[in-house]
């Protein structure tokens, strides 16, 4: 995970003055009405200013002005402590969105003029706000990319480091799936061609400020959820605090209007309640700092629930991509000559192995051929071989079955020694591709993979977490089975095709499974639609950003397991404080609840367990705990509970205990602690 | 003492020894599997079925077995009204009882529809032996009625993804002639051998030792009260329930009536296990069940053992406990037993005066109706446990990091809504009317000095004691309120129906929809609910939401009054 240039403190104390500010404009009733919890306490805040009014014009039955007053006062805190969670949550965002929208200032763009439906690359600097979608811009080293877009023709070298942190330059050029850009992006040298995407204000970077501002944050189906039951308590405690008073009346208890709203305050999740929006932001804001920009906050709590990852051999599993690394000549073929072929048919393959060919064959000392007045043959998922036709000379390379049923049609027989060969190279795990001349076998090349060091303990981690993982890849079964094994994945797909990596998934959800898959190309986009959460990676095409529903900045294929883990978090973090919050009710009532009926029950006393001091010492100090206990819990909100993979029940058993059971004996401890010092006045 | 000990956990252990094979049995016959004695009863229900024109092969939603029981219910209602009302002159009345006024026989209706028997009548003088067999007809009905609601739950949880949950009729049937029909002739006969009468003779007469002429009234009472005591229904032959001697003779059969309050609500968790194919989960339910009705009844006992502190003051010696209220041929630790019996299970007879118990007794009794689903009643009580697991595995599912789900269905909105109202209305319904007849009383101690024979927090406590009793549809009463006028009658009626149908629709409902739902498979990650941990889990929300939310009231009744003997 990489953190540049994030703001890592949890209170910076720019953030800090920014979100007291918004704590205050928050205490607006209209936007507190989403929050039913915290807006049940500002309306027994109000009663409360009242009470103090009612008090200063001659009330003599509301116990002393001085104590309405504290009472009012901690009240108000109590909403401040709860805007200010929610604020701080959202001045990080917001911190986070702002360096990212200094990428967005006006830059100047070269735009291509057209002349018909030819460009003939008549070139003005126009200010990026006027490119529209299918505009074309020139971009030359120095420039900064005005808009999104693809390239359409050239290649180069770009610094992504505004969005993506990662000083490293990436490569970008026309055609496959490494052809788009990003606005805000720097290219570093050569000069490239891209075609706009995007309307103004509508572009990738745009979409991802609004949503780290929370400006389209819309509450996620289980938030929804566990604010019903929250509103659920809070009308339970309605209830009691307002029954009690035909109950005092009977019983000849007074009780005053501060002790009933103090009462309902601490009773009702005041905690949870005031956590809540910024426990969901803070999902989201984590997920930006592993670098995953999230459409929305729903797909993070997805994340949380994954069953299945499919995830793409290269790049995930194995380091980077195959390379070749030996060159198998048939019986009776020289290895120069064959070299020479296998040289020949990778000139025009773009293929990291094609190109690993190549810089194989250079190591043997077999300089790179020319190929004037040769025509290409290119890779196609039917023929699964390439190749290129030279003067007479018709070369194909390509998976083993090919080009055997090639040489087959052709009236030979493909050389025993080789298909050995072949064999061997799969059963190891490499791939072989074979070659042939004019419908004869030349040999094969092999190609091996490296896994990644660690990745098995991942896939154990996730195994433990219930995830199941699956290994994409376009090899032959032979060899996937060898790489799956000593990777440790659960399953894998061998020779995928796009369409294979569709129905996997659908089989998978029609069993009521969630699945996540990580792509870059177009043919990819179906498939991350299809799947519940699809990371599109940042320098894949524009159509697999679209369809999936989280983009990976750093295009690296294992921040799923990330993203699983935070969506774990996303939701531990919410149901262990309501745990808490609930569990804190037992110790309050045993403070509040004899304060209100000691001096007419006396034999109530003996519930006061905590040995209060004063029915008003008891009630100041669960208020007060009430309180502080928001602000105290924000860094956990912020953080999120450490999620670890010990099994459900396991899990739930640390749970219950720490924030259940610590639920129920923290406030007695800290009420009790209050007390000691409230007891000095009251 | 010691023998009285024993005889409790005899009870418990006789109860448990038949709960288990009897669940299995009932977790058979609602699928249809095939139990020994089917050639017995198949002939009967395809008579059932024949005559009432039930096609046993048609299956129905949630929403269709809501108003199949609805309905059915609504036509008992009027039929009942109508016997009730001109019994006078109808056949089967020897003793010449009047017909009840339309008032009483609405509240007498309500109360033996909603499964209550809270009876402002004495059923000696009040009603003929044929209001009698209409009222056990109810107490079969409304019984089978929470049973086969129950099926309908358990059907619900058991299907991956369907709307299709059985035929509701069927299972009504099933439950009536396969299960309550049956026992109900077993634990009659061994009254009956026992002293209890079953006859259709009017009252018998027999002249005292001081020579003065006695009229006993007798009936048919060994039949009623086996179905008042197995579909914990509550509803006594005689005014006094099973403290009168020919309601319950001896201590062999408070036992066995005893075991009646409580063997099928504990076998209903049993059925589960075998419904689902899930034992180690019907174990878990069974477990938390059991430790809170331990919770309650040990204390319990301990305290009506130990006698009265304010007895004590006066230099009494109590060995034999706490007896004021109590019938000597039971004593008190069985009655203690009863006593929290009878209220977690909501089956509200007694054999003993729940009014004099001693005060923490009491706030058991109270608290065990407040929750309502410690073992609770036939059906139902599992119904409104359901509930409560529902909230835990949302607050647990969210806990363990992932989107509840409970048996592979994921529990959303719309569930927590249903479940939160559900959860909302028990205490809604105790506490606003405790608060309105309270505050009657406070601010008008005159006008309504006739409810309460004991002003203080014993008066409290027999106030809230009736709302709860009604809303836990329990039945029984502390018997100190003067409950036979208008405003209770009203009052408690109204609470009765609420908190009859509400609490049945709103599990169906929950089980209806999820059974709709896309079945996620279970996973490492899954949150298991038929481990010791969950269990922990529902027993801590059951006692923060249900028993802490009537912390401050019993705080003034029952507990301000423990405090006030000390």
């Amino acid at each position: 995970m990489s953190n540049h240039n994030k703001a890592n403190k949890l209170f910076e104390p720019a953030l800090v003055k920014q979100a007291l500010k918004q704590s205050f404009v928050k205490l607006d009733p209209v936007i507190l009405f989403r929050n039913p919890v915290m807006f049940t306490v500002e309306i027994g805040t109000a009663i409360m200013l009242g009470v103090c009014i009612w008090i200063m014009t001659g009330e003599k039955n509301q116990g002393s002005l001085v104590y309405n007053i504290v009472i009012f006062s901690i009240l108000f805190i109590t909403l401040l402590f709860a805007n200010f969670a929610e604020a701080i949550a959202e001045a990080r965002g917001k911190a986070q969105a702002d360096s990212l929208r200094k990428t967005r200032e006006d830059t100047p763009a070269k735009k291509v003029f057209a002349v018909g439906e030819i460009y003939v690359g008549e070139v003005k600097v126009v200010p990026s706000s006027q490119l529209r979608k299918g505009d074309v811009f020139i971009a030359e080293a120095g420039d900064t990319i005005p808009m999104d877009g693809e390239i359409i023709e050239g290649l180069a070298t770009i610094d992504e480091s505004a969005i993506t942190g990662e000083s490293a330059p990436v490569i970008r050029e026309s055609g496959g799936d490494k052809s788009s850009v990003t606005g805000g992006t720097k290219v570093l040298s050569d000069k490239i061609k891209v075609k706009v995407t995007t309307e103004p204000g509508e572009s990738f970077l745009d979409k991802m400020i609004a949503l780290v501002e929370g400006a389209s944050r819309q509450k996620t189906p289980n938030e929804i959820a566990l604010t019903i039951l929250l509103a659920g308590f809070t009308i339970i405690f309605v209830i009691v605090c307002v029954t009690l008073k035909p109950f005092g009346d009977y019983a000849n208890t007074p009780i005053n209007i501060a002790a009933f709203i103090s009462l309902f305050v601490c009773l009702i999740p005041t905690t949870i309640g005031g956590l809540l929006s910024a426990i969901g932001i803070a999902g989201m804001d984590r997920a930006l700092r592993a670098n995953v920009i999230t459409k929305s906050g729903k797909a993070v709590e997805t994340a949380g629930d994954l069953d299945t990852l499919l995830l793409d051999k290269t790049g995930t599993i194995t380091i980077g991509n195959r390379k070749a690394t030996h060159f198998w000549p048939a019986e009776g073929v020289d290895e120069k000559e064959f070299i020479e072929a296998c040289v020949l048919s990778s000139l025009a393959d773009e293929t990291p192995e094609g190109k690993s060919i190549l810089e194989l064959a250079n190591v043997k000392g077999m300089p790179a051929a020319s190929a004037n007045g040769a025509k290409f043959i290119k890779f196609t998922a039917e023929t699964r071989c390439s190749g290129i036709d030279i003067s007479d000379r018709k070369i194909r390379k390509g998976a083993f079955d090919a080009i055997r049923n090639m040489v087959v049609k052709a009236g030979h027989t493909f050389p025993v020694g080789t298909e050995r060969k072949v064999k061997e190279i799969a059963s190891d795990g490499g791939t072989p591709l074979a070659v042939s001349q004019n419908g004869n076998a030349l040999g094969v090349i092999e190609l091996q993979d490296i896994i990644k060091p660690g990745i098995q303990e991942r896939f154990e981690r996730l195994r433990k977490m219930g995830v199941k993982t699956v290994m994409v890849t376009g090899d032959n079964p032979l060899t996937a089975k060898y790489i799956a094994e000593k990777a440790g994945v659960d399953d894998f797909i061998a020779e995928a095709k796009p369409e294979d990596k569709m129905n996997y998934i659908r089989k998978e959800q029609q069993g009521g499974k969630l699945v996540a898959m990580m792509g870059d190309g177009t043919n990819d986009a179906p498939a991350l639609a299809q799947a519940d959460v699809g990371v599109a990676m940042n320098s894949g095409t524009q159509a697999a950003k679209e369809a999936g529903n989280m983009v990976d900045l750093d295009n690296d294929p294992t921040k799923l397991i990330e993203i699983v883990e935070i969506g774990k978090q996303l939701l531990m973090t919410r149901g262990t404080l309501t745990t808490f919050s609930i569990a804190n009710d037992v110790a309050k009532y045993f403070a509040i609840v004899p304060a209100l009926f000691m001096a007419s029950v006396p034999g109530l006393r003996a519930l006061n367990i905590m040995n209060l001091n004063s029915p008003e010492s008891a009630i100041l100090s669960a208020v007060i705990f009430n309180a502080i206990i928001i602000p105290l819990l924000i860094p956990l909100a912020l953080k999120g509970i450490a999620y670890k993979p010990i099994g459900a029940s396991a899990l739930l058993r640390r749970n219950l205990l720490i924030y259940g059971l610590g639920g129920v004996i923290v406030p007695f401890i800290g009420i009790k602690l209050i007390d000691l010092i409230v007891s000095l006045w009251f | 003492m010691n023998t009285q000990i024993f005889g409790v956990i005899a009870m418990y252990i006789v109860t448990l020894a038949l709960a288990i094979p009897l669940g299995k049995y009932i977790g058979k016959i609602y699928p249809g599997e095939r139990t020994w004695p089917d050639r017995l009863f198949n002939p009967i229900d395809r008579l059932f079925y024949r005559l009432s024109g039930i096609k046993t092969e048609k299956e129905m939603n949630w929403k269709q077995h809501l108003s199949a029981l609805l309905t059915i219910n609504v036509i008992w209602f009027i039929f009942s009204m109508l016997i009730l009302m001109n019994m006078s002159w109808l056949p089967l009345n020897p003793d010449g009882n009047p017909s009840m006024s339309a008032d009483l026989a609405f509240n007498t209706t309500v109360s033996f529809v909603s499964n209550t028997n809270l009876q402002h009548y004495s059923g000696e003088t009040g009603v003929s032996y044929l209001g009698q067999l209409v009222l056990m007809l109810f107490q079969f009905i409304s019984a089978g009625a929470g049973m086969a609601a129950c099926a309908v739950v358990f059907h619900a949880m058991r299907e991956r993804t369907t709307e299709k949950l059985g035929n509701f009729y069927v299972f009504f049937v099933r439950s009536c002639t396969r299960v309550l029909l049956p026992l109900s002739v077993v634990v009659a006969i061994l009254l009956v051998f026992n002293g209890s009468p079953m006859t259709f003779k009017g009252k018998d007469s027999f002249i005292s030792l001081q020579g003065d002429t006695v009229h006993v009234s007798r009936g048919p009472a060994a039949a009623m009260i086996a179905i008042k005591q197995l579909g914990t229904n509550g509803g006594g032959f005689f005014g006094a329930n099973s403290a009168q001697p020919m309601e319950n003779p001896n201590y062999f059969t408070n036992m066995v009536e005893d075991i009646s309050i409580v063997i099928i609500p504990m076998a209903m968790v049993f059925a589960l296990g075998q419904f689902l194919k899930r034992k180690r989960f019907s174990w878990v339910v069974f477990g938390v069940m059991t430790a809170g009705f331990l919770f309650f009844l040990i204390p319990s006992i301990y305290f009506e053992m130990k006698g009265n502190p304010a007895i004590g003051h006066l230099g009494v010696t109590q060995l034999a406990g706490s007896m004021e209220g109590k019938e000597v041929r039971f004593g008190p630790a069985a009655s203690a037993y009863w006593g929290i019996t009878t209220t977690v299970t909501s089956n509200g007879s007694v054999n003993a005066m729940q009014d004099s118990a001693t005060p923490l007794s009491g706030m058991f009794a109270l608290w065990g109706m407040m929750i309502n689903s410690f073992y609770g009643g036939v059906g139902v009580g599992f119904l409104n446990f359901y509930i409560f697991i529902i909230i835990a595995v949302f607050i647990s599912g969210l806990m363990v990091g992932r989107t509840p789900e409970f048996l592979g269905k994921k529990i959303e909105a719309k569930e927590m809504k249903i479940a939160t109202i559900i959860a909302l209305l028990h205490t809604l319904l105790i506490l606003s009317f405790t608060a309105l007849s309270s505050y009657l009383y406070a601010h008008d101690p005159k006008t309504y000095a006739g409810w309460l024979n004991n002003p203080g927090y014993h008066g409290f406590s027999e106030m809230l004691y009736e709302y709860t009793s009604s809303s836990a549809n329990n039945g029984s009463g502390f018997e100190g309120l003067g409950d036979g006028v208008p405003f209770w009658n009203i009052t408690c009626g109204f609470v009765m129906l609420l908190s009859r149908f509400l609490p049945i629709i709103g599990p169906v409902a929950i089980a209806g929809i999820l059974a709709k739902k896309k079945y996620v498979p279970e996973s490492a990650g899954t949150l298991k609910t038929d481990t010791g941990t969950f269990g922990i889990m529902t027993f801590a929300v059951i006692i923060i939401v249900a028993a802490l939310s009537f912390f401050p009231a019993l705080a003034l009744g029952p507990i301000a009054e423990f405090f006030s003997l000390k």
